[in-house]
Parts: structure tokens; C-alpha cells; sequence
């Protein structure tokens, strides 16, 4: 079965990077690292400055260690040289803008080449291959096609592939629905929680999925849990698949499950993994939790050196089951941005989405409010009501306000008072909510 | 033999009932009863209509979360003790009320009790087997309860 679908795939998995003898991998990184560490201080002004301040020359770079030398980068990078003052070549060989929305203020944009595309849509069409996919498979894209790189990262890796692309894009669930019975949908591409709403309202139509040919979903965009992966396999038959990306290294196709679904592999000869103290910035070894830092390897129109990703994470040590080389990383867990203090405790809102993750299986929007009353720091958690979670009973509703509530307890060692909210009251700027909102400096009313 | 209920989810705040009210009006969405329950926080506004379909997708488009509830619907006699019998009559067979509310006409002598329960067949099963209770379908509280419907 196998071998008859390699012969009429345009793609041969078993014959990609992903399989490389470690030591031809690591040969390859460096000669890689130091091309794009040439590259980068020759046309991006940010990065020169930085290296001269610090006296590092291109050629300093001699083992893949040495990139320890290099200046790490970080989000507000990429604001404050809004909008291409990273840009590595002239406009004109531009092919592609994507932008993705900040937290706060402006977007961050990033620019592809015709190189770059290519990479991309290797990268993506190696990740559909790491989760099985191949010629024949009828791919439905609901991730949204636009200035966000879902759309259109997943779009180019599918047809890379030579598997058929339904570019539906998100939304409008009922045709989603259609299409996937009458078009004979294998896959489905979208984030997690949308796919919940597709099962919900094939169920309105009085339909059931495990009736339909879809076979694998590959979701990302959004942290979701194993518990959660469990649950979609058992509502729907298929196998869920976790993606991991991020538009500042490349959009999706930075790593992905492979049929062991342990762990995600990181395509390591175009984007090279690190580890770090997230306080003291010291690399960590494999096995070790700490922060993610990404360069692009092989990236020509906006390179990034030693990105720091802020998603917390460890690089697996054992070799995974599937045969592949590239090495893994753990599903992400919690950000290390965004610290505050409480009652002089450390808390981080990423293990509040951990418990609010467990809980919901998605995580909902939520907003904390830190306020002070009779000198005692207060702390309430406000959390949107999905249709997913909303019952018709007050007992019900009560009873998941107190799971929440103890749940998040249970992991930062504080009560905090959770509240309930409509969907879309927590404000957001740039379409993603601000996480903290202390008051504490505020006068008491 | 069950009907639709929408289920809202509002904040206790002011202004927020207005705000469905607004919308299933400008709608023209004809409201045939309602009822409310809250807590501190929060509460649930349950709405029986006909046009349930478009209702949902209206709230939903102003950004409420709306879900559907299957209750049942039960014709009583609108007199002292109607409403006390039937409930002696679920207690008996053990069949668990979740909630409910109910609604007179004014041309008939009957009222018809919106019930939701655990096991809403079970429900079903036990008023059809009763003498003076008849459960309603989606037709019949539609058509025939026109009259009674209050306009939002
Ligand atoms: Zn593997």
C-alpha cells in the first residue's frame, strides 16, 4: 500500500531532510548558519549594529555552538523596524507580505522571496507527510486565507504535495459541513476549537462524522491539550494532528506531530532550535525546559537570528519511533512573558491557561484583573462563555465556574474570584485580548 | 414531541436583556413566552419562539452565546390545581424537572407548562399515558397559541 502511494507521489518522505544521518544534519546547519549570519550582516542594519557591539565578526561563527555568540531577537524587534526595516533583500524581489497582529500597537509584518516560498511550502509539504498524508487526500483548508499565515502556508504545502486543496478558508460552518460530505473531505486543516463547532453543527444537521471519509485533521494556531486531542479522535474516528509555527521564523511548518504523536518535530535544517534560561538567557541543554529560541536558517528576505519564541518547552533526547532525525520538541505548555506578582507569588497568565486549558480543553479568551482591597491584593480572572461550555442550568454553569476557579488554584496556589463573561467583553487590540490589567496602583474607590 | 427553547448567557448588568430584546425586534422575531434565571454574576434568559432558527442566528450575529434546549411542552387545565397534579404525577414516576415555566392564554381555558427535564422521552412517555395532560408539538404551540404572543 505504501510503496504504490510513493510511486504516484510527487513527494518521497523517506528521501527528505527529515531523515538525514545526524552528523550530514549538523554539517548541513552550519553551513547553513553561517551563509544566513553572512547574509544578515551584510543587509540588515539591526543586526550589524548589534554584532559590531558586541565585536562579532561572520566569520566568528566556526561551529553550530558559536551561534551562542549571536544577539538574540525579540518581538518588539520586529514593531519598532515596522514596517521592513528587517528586510534582507530590495523590495523588488518581494513576492509575498504577510502580517500577524501584536498584542499591543502595531503588526508585525514579514516578507518572503521565490526562495522563501519554496521553503515554505517544503516545510508544509513535509509536515502533510509527517502525518500522513499524500496524493489522492482531499484537504480541507478552514484556516482563514489573508494577511494571516495560516491560510495560505497550508495551502501551497498541500498542493506541494500533489493532495487536492479545498480553499475554504474559516467560517461559515454549515458549508463546511457540505463540502466535507459532498466533496469526500479526507482532511481537515483548521485550529482545534473551530473543528469542536464543525462536529457540533454536523450534529444540528443531524449528520455524524464518523459517517464521512475524513480520516486525519492537522490543527494549530492556538494551544489545546492531549486530553483534548483524545476527544476529538473519539467524537470523529480521525487522527489529530498538532502543528507548530509562527509567522516571525516562517508561519506554520516550523515543526509537527508525525504518526508517533509524541512530541512535535522541528525542521531543524532551516530553522535551528535552542534553549534557553529565560531569565539569565544561559543555553540549557536537550532535556531541559526553558525558552525557545529559533534562527532561520535558510530564510532570505527577512531572516531571524536566535528568535526568542517565549513559548517554554524541552527538546526530547531519545529518538523518535518514526525513523525521522530532526529532533522534537514537547507541546507547548506556557509563554514566560507576562510575569506578576501576587501576595509575593510568582504567576505566570500561561499557568492560568493551563488550568484553564484543562478545564475547557481550548483556551477561551480570559483577561485578569489585579486589583487591592484593605491593602490585599485581589485577584479575579474573567472568562468568556463558549457555546461549547454554556448550559441551560444555573447549576451547571456554577459548577464550571467553581472548576475553573479550582483548577487554576490548584496550579498557582492562590484563590482567585472567576467570573464568568459575555463572548467579545474582554477588550482586544489587534484581534488578541491583553492578558493583565493591574490596578493595583489605583486609588481604592 | 420536543421543542426548541433558546438558552442566552447574559452578564448581571444593566442594559444586557435590552440588548437581545433590541435585536429579536428589529428582527421581527415574535416571542411566545420567556422566562429568566440568575445568579449574582450571572444569569440565563430561556426564550420560546417560532422563528428559533433565524433567533439563534441574529443573537449569535450580535455576539451572544445562544444555545438550543429541547424541553417539552404540556397542556394543563388553567385552574387551582392543575399544575399541582401533573407534577404529582412526575414525582410518582420519578422523572426530574430541571426547571419550568408556564403561560395562560386568554381565549382558552388551558395553559401549557414549558418543562425541561433530565430525561425529556421519559417525560413524554408519562404525559401521553395520563388522562388530563397532553404534551404539545412544535405545531401545535406555534399555531395555536398565536394569540398570546408578546411582541419584543
Ligand atoms: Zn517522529
Amino acid at each position: 500500500m505504501t510503496a504504490a502511494l510513493d510511486q504516484i507521489a510527487p513527494f518521497h518522505p523517506k528521501s527528505s531532510p527529515d531523515y538525514l544521518p545526524v552528523d550530514q544534519l549538523r554539517q548541513l546547519q552550519l553551513q547553513r548558519l553561517q551563509q544566513i549570519v553572512q547574509h544578515s550582516y551584510d543587509n540588515v542594519p539591526l543586526f550589524r549594529k548589534r554584532m559590531d557591539k558586541r565585536s562579532i565578526a561572520p566569520s566568528d561563527i566556526r561551529t553550530l555552538e558559536d551561534i551562542q555568540l549571536l544577539p538574540f531577537t525579540v518581538k518588539t524587534d520586529l514593531r519598532d523596524e515596522y514596517p521592513l526595516g528587517l528586510l534582507a533583500v530590495p523590495m523588488k524581489d518581494v513576492v509575498r507580505l504577510h502580517a500577524s497582529s501584536g498584542t499591543t500597537g502595531k503588526p508585525i509584518v514579514v516578507a518572503y522571496n521565490q526562495q522563501d516560498l519554496g521553503t515554505w511550502a517544503e516545510v508544509m509539504t513535509r509536515t502533510f507527510a509527517a502525518c500522513g498524508l499524500h496524493a489522492g487526500d482531499v484537504v480541507q483548508n478552514a484556516y482563514g486565507y489573508g494577511l494571516f499565515t495560516g491560510g495560505l502556508g497550508v495551502h501551497y504545502g498541500i498542493e506541494s504535495l500533489g493532495a487536492t486543496v479545498v480553499p475554504i478558508s474559516g467560517g461559515n460552518t454549515t458549508r463546511q459541513v457540505m463540502l466535507m460530505k459532498d466533496f469526500g473531505t479526507t482532511v481537515i486543516c483548521c485550529t482545534p476549537s473551530y473543528f469542536l463547532r464543525i462536529i457540533d453543527k454536523a450534529n444540528e444537521m443531524g449528520l455524524d462524522l464518523k459517517d464521512f471519509p475524513i480520516r486525519a485533521g492537522v490543527f494549530g494556531a492556538e494551544p489545546w491539550t492531549d486530553s483534548m486531542r483524545r476527544r476529538i479522535e473519539q467524537l470523529t474516528d480521525i487522527k489529530a494532528f498538532d502543528i507548530y509555527g509562527l509567522s516571525e521564523i516562517i508561519g506554520p511548518g516550523v515543526g509537527c506531530h508525525c504518526s508517533a504523536q509524541e512530541g512535535l518535530h522541528i525542521f531543524e535544517d532551516h530553522f535551528y532550535p535552542e534553549i534557553i534560561d529565560p531569565e539569565t538567557c544561559e543555553p540549557l541543554p536537550d532535556g531541559t525546559e526553558g525558552e525557545l529560541v529559533l534562527s532561520t536558517l535558510s530564510k532570505q528576505a527577512m531572516p531571524m537570528l536566535r528568535y526568542r519564541t517565549r513559548d517554554i518547552t524541552a527538546i526530547y533526547t531519545e529518538e523518535c519511533s518514526c525513523g525521522r532525525t530532526i529532533r522534537r520538541i514537547r507541546r507547548i505548555g506556557r509563554r514566560s512573558d507576562d510575569m506578576f506578582i501576587i501576595r509575593g507569588v510568582n504567576v505566570f497568565p500561561s499557568q492560568i491557561e493551563t488550568a484553564l486549558l484543562n478545564v475547557e480543553g481550548t483556551l477561551p479568551h480570559y483577561q485578569i484583573i489585579l486589583t487591592k482591597h484593605n491593602d490585599m491584593d485581589q485577584i479575579e480572572v474573567q472568562v468568556e462563555v463558549t457555546s461549547e461550555h454554556f448550559s441551560d442550568t444555573i447549576g451547571a454553569l456554577e459548577r464550571l465556574r467553581k472548576k475553573l476557579s479550582a483548577a487554576i488554584a490548584e496550579i498557582i496556589g492562590i484563590r482567585v474570584n472567576l467570573r464568568l463573561v459575555e463572548p467579545h467583553t474582554i477588550q482586544r487590540s489587534e484581534g488578541k485580548a491583553k492578558r493583565v490589567i493591574d490596578k493595583r496602583a489605583e486609588a481604592e474607590s | 414531541m420536543k421543542i426548541q427553547q433558546l438558552s442566552v448567557f447574559l452578564e448581571n448588568k444593566p442594559g444586557q436583556m435590552a440588548g437581545v430584546f433590541d435585536i429579536l425586534g428589529s428582527n421581527g422575531v415574535n416571542i411566545i413566552t420567556m422566562s429568566t434565571a440568575d445568579t449574582e454574576q450571572f444569569g440565563i434568559l430561556r426564550i420560546i419562539t417560532r422563528e428559533w432558527e433565524k433567533a439563534k442566528t441574529v443573537l449569535e450575529e450580535g455576539q451572544f452565546v445562544v444555545n438550543l434546549t429541547p424541553v417539552v411542552a404540556i397542556q394543563v387545565p388553567h385552574k387551582p390545581g392543575g399544575l399541582s397534579s401533573i407534577l404529582a404525577i412526575f414525582q410518582k414516576q420519578n422523572i426530574n424537572i430541571e426547571y419550568m415555566y408556564a403561560f395562560p392564554c386568554a381565549h382558552t381555558t388551558e395553559a401549557v407548562l414549558i418543562a425541561r427535564f433530565e430525561d425529556p422521552d421519559a417525560a413524554i412517555k408519562v404525559v401521553r399515558e395520563s388522562e388530563n395532560f397532553k404534551a404539545l408539538t412544535e405545531e401545535d404551540v406555534f399555531k395555536e397559541k398565536k394569540a398570546c404572543e408578546i411582541q419584543s
